[in-house]
């Protein structure tokens, strides 16, 4: 390497630092005028408290709602064509709906009426005659799989929807492998409601309640025993498995004080197929008791009073104020496509969150201030250059992860600290070797040139070392634990860049200007 | 202040003879390493909640924490069997329940917060985590995983860089060290999640650091004195290389020394074991790793033949 560095280098490297020095000021001041790009840290959960979730979708239900459907349809389709049918059931393991045919002869008709069914995604099943002489509706896995990915998809969207209604700040929703999601929610560290709010499906139909007495304690096939949602109402009530109305066919819903009793009501509103549905079941079934459905639990079965035309109902379940406001939420950014279950909650209280911050920096600031204080007592001038580029390798790291938002947390922090434990280690190495060749008996120059030189490839082999096992942390790492893998991995870049140019300008300049005749090693 | 250095850790000319001591080295270390790998097994490392699964809730109470009051409030609530602790200051509480086979420890963290909250009015909630047991386990094979394939990829870089037998003396020496964490890690009761995933690894990468140091010294001197036994080549690489071993080493250890003493209960165990591990990875370098690459070596290094890849070139 060359001893002499243009005026341009050194303007180049000073203007990367000074670049650094104006990217990390975002991160303490507010925004002066809103025309400038405002990049800066994030702080994550564990340090300024929140919660972080992480939900599970459970696709299993998803694919057992959908052979149930394919149990209704096939039942449908059957019936208009006039083909009979015995035995219809579902096979969970494997993906199939089966029955037996009411005659042989009609297996061929059974398939083609069948084959018309709508698919949700294309060939999203195969209708087959079986050797026991059944017929089979069986679920491509391609197309659970499809169904899979979509469903998450959808999920995200309803959580965001749902989270969004309760005005928390920030949130943050992501997916997670093939069935997960992601929720960190700062600020709250109390995520009950919220889980409350994403456990609950909403799936909500109306449906009859059958009014034969002897249905009470037995359901007959297409009638279900439905639990009340507060079982101080009474048992199980014996509703239809036919859908009149669906929840899908709202348009708005709102949490509403009811004039007569006031109590809290959730009022809602249909949209035109769902007015149409609601007032021709209400007009046909005057007297009749019309069970709300959410969740497989009855919320309420009133008696049909009067016709009701005009889209428009109220739903009173004994709510409180909450409990109305969110149902009225989860009506309006619609039910989620499966149940969604938290397998992983992680909630920090805001006190612990700046406890976290003071130790953080009282850690990095005084080890920073140690590792300044060793080099300049066991290194002396050369020390203070390496200081310098320390200070320079915070200035960068600060930048680089404000550059990309990064989200800082506490391991985060322990990471930057060992990054400057471990960055003046390539300044050692120069200065360590350089000593070698001055006592050597080379003159000053040569001692620098061959200590720069010999240093740098095991610089650069020990870094790529730690760099390697840095990012496999990265890879399999979660949470605050990727966060110290990016901040190691992103310091040994900055390392690099502080120690092979600018502590080594530093040197080099040094040496041009004075010319010594003995180097203070 | 600006100018010479006013301390130095060896002089120049030191020579000590790190080699005699090899068998020493190993014995030492296989007898810590063994004692380590019984501590493993029996009485075991104590899992973090990451890799357990099951719930912790740390709280803060309004005045001097009533631990028969809280274990009541608990009982009514159908939680029987949930450890309670204090921690530094008597108004902490930590609460820790495994994970029982129900798939529903979310629920059970909120229960714990109401019933800790309504025992003592005024009690503040620091933290409450819980993780399913499907999530401990995954998150324990990716641990794994991860610290496997760290391994793996160090063995095939130093491989690449030098010669297979600096290559498996390192990779033996890190396994050794990891032994020794491990039962650094039993004796001192720290526990084994993520976070302290990340500090093995990190002291993986320094350790390896520290090992390559010296390597490359070796190669260096290897191609330079073609004729030196290969006993007193090592002994003089790792004399020429003391002084950065042991700066670099105090470095790392200062940085990471107030992370120790003030970093806070998340942080603390997770910096003496790397303090623990500087430790371990500075020492293995000169009496493992050494001593094997002379076993493995002797005879057998080429001398010179193979120049090793030139130092980068430098445009500047």
């Amino acid at each position: 390497m060359r001893m002499y560095y243009s005026r341009l280098k050194l303007a180049s490297v000073l203007g990367v630092c000074l670049l650094g020095l104006l990217l990390c000021l975002p991160n303490g001041m507010r925004k002066p005028f809103p025309s400038i790009p405002w990049r800066q840290i994030h702080l994550g959960l564990d340090l300024r408290g929140g919660s972080y979730l992480l939900m599970q979708v459970d696709l299993k239900s998803l694919t057992h709602d959908r052979l149930q459907t394919l149990v209704e349809n096939t039942r449908d389709a059957l019936l208009k064509s006039q083909l009979g049918y015995q035995n219809i059931n579902v096979n969970a393991d494997k993906n199939t709906v089966s029955f037996q045919p009411r005659d042989t002869a009609e297996a061929d008709r059974d398939v083609a009426t069948l084959d018309k069914l709508p698919r949700v995604v294309p060939n999203e099943f195969s209708v087959k005659k079986q050797d026991d002489g059944t017929i089979a509706l069986v679920l491509s896995a391609d197309a659970i799989k499809a169904r899979a990915r979509e469903a998450v998809t959808q999920s995200i969207e309803i959580v965001r929807r749902r989270i969004d209604g309760t005005g928390a700040v920030d949130p943050e929703i992501t997916r997670q492998g093939d069935d997960r999601i992601v929720v960190e929610l700062p600020g709250i560290s109390d995520p009950e409601r919220i889980k409350a709010l994403l456990g609950t499906t909403a799936k909500m139909t109306f449906r009859l309640v059958d009014s034969n007495p002897l249905h009470a304690t037995y359901a007959p096939p297409g009638v279900s025993l439905v639990p009340m949602a507060n079982p101080a109402e009474g048992g199980p009530l014996p509703v239809f498995d036919h859908v009149d109305v669906d929840g899908t066919d709202l348009t708005n819903a709102g949490a509403v004080i009811d004039q007569q009793t006031g109590e809290w009501a959730v009022s809602f509103s249909f949209d035109s197929v769902g007015t149409r549905a609601f007032s021709s079941v209400t007009q046909t079934n005057v007297g009749k008791r019309f069970a709300i459905v959410l969740d497989n639990k009855v919320i309420e079965a009133p008696v049909i009073r009067t016709p009701i035309t005009g889209g428009n109902g109220q739903i009173t379940g004994g709510f409180d104020a909450q409990k109305a406001t969110d149902l009225a939420l989860m009506l309006r950014a619609g039910a989620l496509p499966a149940p969604l279950s938290v397998v992983e909650q992680r909630s920090i209280g805001p006190s612990l969150g700046a406890d976290s911050i003071r130790a953080g920096i009282l850690s990095l600031g005084v080890g920073f201030l140690l590792v300044v204080v060793f080099m300049v007592l066991f290194y002396g001038r050369f020390g203070w250059y390496a200081d310098i580029a320390l200070l320079a390798n915070l200035v960068l790291m600060v930048a680089i992860l404000s550059l990309f938002e990064a989200t800082l947390t506490l391991p985060g922090m322990a990471g930057m600290l060992l990054t400057l434990g471990m960055a003046v280690d390539a300044n050692i190495l120069i200065n360590e070797r350089i000593r070698e060749e001055v006592a050597r008996g080379r003159t000053p120059l040569a001692a620098m040139q061959t200590g720069f030189e010999r240093a740098t490839s095991t610089i650069v082999d020990s870094n790529a070392t730690a760099f390697l096992a840095h990012v496999m942390l990265f890879v399999f790492g979660t949470g605050p634990v990727r966060g110290f893998a990016l901040t190691i991995t992103i310091g040994i870049a900055t390392t690099l860049f502080t120690t092979l140019l600018l502590s080594r300008m530093l040197m080099a300049r040094w040496y041009a200007r004075t010319r010594p005749a003995s180097l203070p090693v | 202040m600006f100018g010479r250095p006013l301390l130095r850790f060896v002089r120049k000319d030191t020579h000590i003879n790190f080699m005699r001591g090899r068998y020493m080295g190993l014995i030492v270390s296989a007898v810590l390493s063994i004692a380590s790998i019984i501590l493993f097994f029996h009485p075991g490392l104590t899992l973090g909640l990451d890799f357990r699964g099951g719930i912790v809730v740390e709280a803060k109470t309004s005045g001097p924490a009533d631990f028969a009051k809280l274990r009541t409030a608990l009982a009514a609530q159908h939680i029987s069997h949930a450890s309670l602790q204090a921690f530094g200051a008597p108004d902490d509480v930590l609460i820790r329940l495994d994970a029982g086979d129900d798939q529903n420890t979310d629920a059970v963290v909120d229960t714990v917060r109401r019933a800790v909250t309504d025992a003592q009015p005024g009690t503040t909630i620091l933290r409450a985590d819980a993780v399913g047991a499907s999530v401990s386990a995954e998150l324990f094979r990716n641990g794994m995983l991860a610290l496997g394939l760290s391994l793996a990829m160090i063995l095939v870089y130093i491989w690449f860089r030098f010669e297979w037998e600096f290559a498996l003396s390192a990779v033996i020496t890190l396994v050794l060290d990891l032994t020794k964490t491990m039962g650094f890690l039993v004796i001192t009761g720290f526990e084994f999640d993520l976070v302290m995933v990340a500090a093995i690894l990190t002291i993986l990468g320094y350790s390896t650091n520290d090992k390559v140091v010296v390597y490359d010294r070796v190669r260096e001197n290897l191609r330079k004195y073609r004729t030196m036994p290969l006993m007193e080549l090592i002994n003089l690489s790792i004399n020429e290389t003391l002084n950065r071993t042991l700066g670099t080493s105090s470095t790392v250890f200062l940085a990471a020394l107030p992370l120790a003493l003030w970093g806070g209960a998340t942080l603390s165990g997770f910096a003496w074991t790397m303090l623990f591990g500087i430790v371990v990875g500075t020492s293995s370098s000169i009496f493992i790793a050494a001593p094997l690459l002379l076993f493995m070596g002797e005879g057998r290094l080429k001398r010179g033949a193979k120049a090793g890849p030139a130092p980068a070139q430098q445009k500047s």
